[in-house]
C-alpha cells in the first residue's frame, strides 16, 4: 500500500498574529513557520502504519513557497519515504484556496495511486477545514474526516473511528480512501537529529501546477482583514456576594 | 620619476591581493539542515525541557528523564565522528543545539555539555580501541561521563594539578582528588588530568599526563552532591583516587602530553559554553519583554517606561 500525506507550512501556534496595516492579510515575513499541527498528526499516523507493515511507501506533498520544503524535509526526518513539492510564488500563494489544492492533490492522487490519502483536519492559518472533503469528491472516494483511530479491517478495508459532536462514530471505509487526522488521532513523534541527517538523502520532487495542467484561478477575493475587537477592561471584586450584586446590576442574573 | 610609478604599481597591485583576499562569500545564514535541527531542538526545549525544569531545579534532582528522551533524539554526543556510531556535527550545529538548550534549562544543558567536555580529549588524542570502547557506549546508552581536571587549589591554575599517576609496570597508579566535577556522580567514565612526577623544574608540556577511567573503578570514592546556587540540576561532586590502577592502554595521547591535550579540548567546548550563556540570555530576554509587556504600573504598561528612568528609581 502507498500513503499520500499532504502537509501544509502554516505560522508556528505559539505565535501572536499581527494583522499588516493595508488590511490585505496578516505579518508573515520574519515570523516563525512550522508544519500545520494536524498535518503533523495526519504524517505520523501514516508512519505508524508503515511501521506495522499495513503501508509500504509514504509520500508527503506541500503546496507553497520555496519554503515549503522544509516542512517536507521535516516530514521525511520523521518518517516519509520520499516528498513532492508543488512550487508557487510567494505573491500567488496567497490566492490558493482548499479547492485548488485539492485539484492539485487530485493529480498527483491520479499519478501516485495511493490507496489511503491522509490531510489534517483543518489548517490553522484559514481554518477552512474543506481540503481533505473537496478532495474526496473529486476522487469519488470514501472519505473519514476527523479521525480519532484507524485500524485496518482487511485488504480493502479500514475502520476509522471519528469524532463527532455527540461523541464518536465508526466508519467503515473501502480502499482508495482520503482520512482527515483530528487531535486525538496519535501524538506526533519528534525528528531526531539521526534522522535529519539522513533525511538529506531522501528524494524531494519539485513541481509547478502547471506540470499537473492546474491554473491558478481564484473564487473568492478577500476584501479586508482586521483584528477582532478590543475588549474593555473588565475590573475586581472582593468576594462572591459583589460578584452576584454586579452580575445582577447587569441584568446578567 | 621611475621611482614614483614603481610605488604606484606596487600599491596597485596590493590593493587587488586585498581585494581578491575579500572576495569570499560571507554570510549569515545558516544551511538547510541546521535550520532543520534548530528547529527540532527549540521543539524538544519547548515540550519536554521547559516544562519540567523549574521542578528539578527545586529538587536539586538529576535530570534522567529529560536527559534520556534528549539521547533517543539524537541530541547528545552530537561531536562523536561517525565511524563510531555518532553525528559528528560541525561547531555551528553544535552550538546551535547548545544555545537552545540553555535557553530552556543550563542546569540540564550544562549535564549534555559535560559529556561533550569529556569526550572530546578522546576524539582528539585517544587511540582506536579506547574510542571504539568509550565513545561506542556513549552512542548505544544514555550515558554520563566527566572531564574530572579541577581541583581545590587548580582551577584557573591548570598547571598546579597535584593529582599523581605513578608508572608501575604495565600500568598507572592515580593518588589525588578532584573538585566541582560536572556529572561526577552519574559519569559512566571520567577523562582524568594528573601529574606524572614531581620535579617543579618539567614544563608543563612534559608534566601531566591524561586518562580514561571507568567511574567503577576501585579506589575512587565520589562525594556527596554539592548544592549550589544555580544549574541545581547539574551534578557536581568531589572525586577521590586512591590507588587506583588504570592500565597503560589508557592513556590519552601520549605520556606527557596532558596538559596539550586538555588545552585543546577547550578550543572545541568553550563556544557551546558561549551559546550556552547566550541562550540562557536571550531567555531572560524573552521572560522580560513578555512580563514588561503585562505589567502595568503609573497607569502603561512597563515596558513603555525608559530603561534609565528606572534605574534611577532605584
Amino acid at each position: 500500500m502507498r500513503a499520500l500525506v499532504a502537509v501544509k507550512r502554516v505560522i508556528d501556534y505559539a505565535i501572536k498574529v499581527r494583522v499588516k496595516p493595508d488590511k490585505t492579510g496578516v505579518i508573515k515575513e520574519n515570523v516563525q513557520h512550522s508544519m500545520n499541527p494536524f498535518d503533523e498528526i495526519a504524517l505520523e499516523e501514516a508512519v505508524r502504519l508503515k511501521e506495522k507493515q499495513i503501508i509500504k511507501e509514504v509520500v508527503a506533498v506541500s503546496l507553497g513557497p520555496s519554503k515549503s520544503q522544509e516542512t517536507l524535509r521535516t516530514a521525511l526526518a520523521k518518517g516519509a519515504d520520499r516528498a513532492i513539492h508543488v512550487e508557487v510564488e510567494e505573491v500567488m500563494a496567497e490566492k490558493i484556496e482548499p479547492l485548488l489544492i485539492a485539484k492539485i492533490l487530485r493529480r498527483i492522487a491520479e499519478a501516485e495511486k495511493p490507496d489511503l490519502i491522509f490531510l489534517g483536519k483543518q489548517a490553522i492559518d484559514d481554518d477552512c477545514g474543506q481540503t481533505a472533503q473537496l478532495l474526496a469528491g473529486l476522487l469519488n472516494w470514501p472519505q473519514a474526516m476527523y479521525a480519532s483511530a484507524v485500524e485496518q479491517e482487511s485488504d480493502k478495508t479500514f475502520i476509522v473511528t471519528r469524532e463527532v459532536d455527540g461523541g464518536r462514530e465508526s466508519v467503515r471505509i473501502k480502499i482508495p480512501a482520503i482520512i482527515s487526522a483530528d487531535l486525538r488521532l496519535n501524538e506526533p513523534r519528534y525528528a531526531t537529529l539521526p534522522n535529519i541527517m539522513k533525511a538529506k538523502n531522501k528524494l524531494l520532487e519539485k513541481r509547478k501546477p502547471a506540470d499537473y495542467g492546474i491554473e491558478i484561478v481564484q473564487q473568492i477575493q478577500i476584501l479586508e482583514v482586521t483584528e477582532p475587537p478590543k475588549r474593555k477592561s473588565g475590573g475586581f471584586v472582593e468576594d462572591v456576594p459583589s460578584l452576584i450584586v454586579k452580575l445582577k446590576e447587569m441584568g446578567v442574573v | 620619476m621611475v621611482a614614483r610609478n614603481t610605488s604606484t604599481c606596487s600599491l596597485l597591485l596590493n590593493l587587488f591581493r586585498l581585494h581578491r583576499s575579500s572576495s569570499v562569500n560571507f554570510s549569515f545564514d545558516f544551511t538547510d539542515g541546521q535550520q532543520q535541527l534548530q528547529e527540532a531542538a527549540r521543539k524538544f526545549v519547548a515540550e519536554e525541557v521547559i516544562p519540567v525544569e523549574a521542578k528539578y531545579d527545586k529538587n536539586n534532582q538529576f535530570p534522567w528523564d529529560v536527559l534520556k528522551k534528549a539521547h533517543a533524539n539524537g541530541f547528545m554526543n552530537v561531536t562523536i565522528p561517525s565511524n563510531y556510531g555518532g553525528l559528528e556535527l560541525d561547531m555551528v550545529s553544535s552550538a546551535l543545539i547548545y544555545e537552545r538548550f540553555g535557553y530552556g534549562c543550563t542546569g540540564i544543558c550544562t549535564a549534555m555539555l559535560a559529556n561533550l567536555l569529556a569526550e572530546t580529549p578522546l576524539i582528539l588524542a585517544a587511540n582506536d580501541e579506547i574510542k571504539k570502547k568509550y565513545l561506542g557506549r556513549m552512542i548505544e546508552e544514555p550515558l554520563m561521563a566527566s572531564y574530572a581536571v579541577t581541583e581545590s587549589c587548580a582551577g584557573s591554575d591548570v598547571a598546579a594539578t597535584r593529582t599523581y599517576s605513578e608508572k608501575k609496570g604495565d600500568e598507572y597508579i592515580i593518588n589525588g582528588s578532584k573538585m566541582w566535577i560536572t556529572n561526577g556522580g552519574v559519569a559512566n567514565w571520567f577523562f582524568v588530568l594528573t601529574r606524572n612526577n614531581n620535579d617543579p623544574k618539567t614544563p608543563v608540556s612534559k608534566a601531566f599526563t591524561a586518562f580514561v577511567v571507568d567511574a567503577d573503578a576501585l579506589g575512587i570514592s565520589i562525594g556527596k552532591k554539592e548544592i549550589n546556587m544555580g544549574q541545581r540540576a547539574s551534578d557536581t561532586r568531589t572525586i577521590t583516587f586512591e590507588n587506583v590502577q588504570v592500565p597503560k592502554s589508557h592513556i590519552i595521547g601520549n605520556p606527557g602530553d596532558g596538559f596539550k591535550i586538555a588545552m585543546k579540548t577547550f578550543d572545541t567546548t568553550r563556544p557551546l559554553v558561549a551559546a550556552m550563556a547566550t541562550g540562557l540570555a536571550a531567555r531572560c530576554l524573552d521572560e522580560a519583554s513578555k512580563y514588561a509587556l503585562e505589567r502595568k504600573a503609573f497607569g502603561t504598561q512597563i515596558a513603555n517606561n525608559q530603561v534609565q528612568l528606572l534605574i534611577r528609581e532605584q
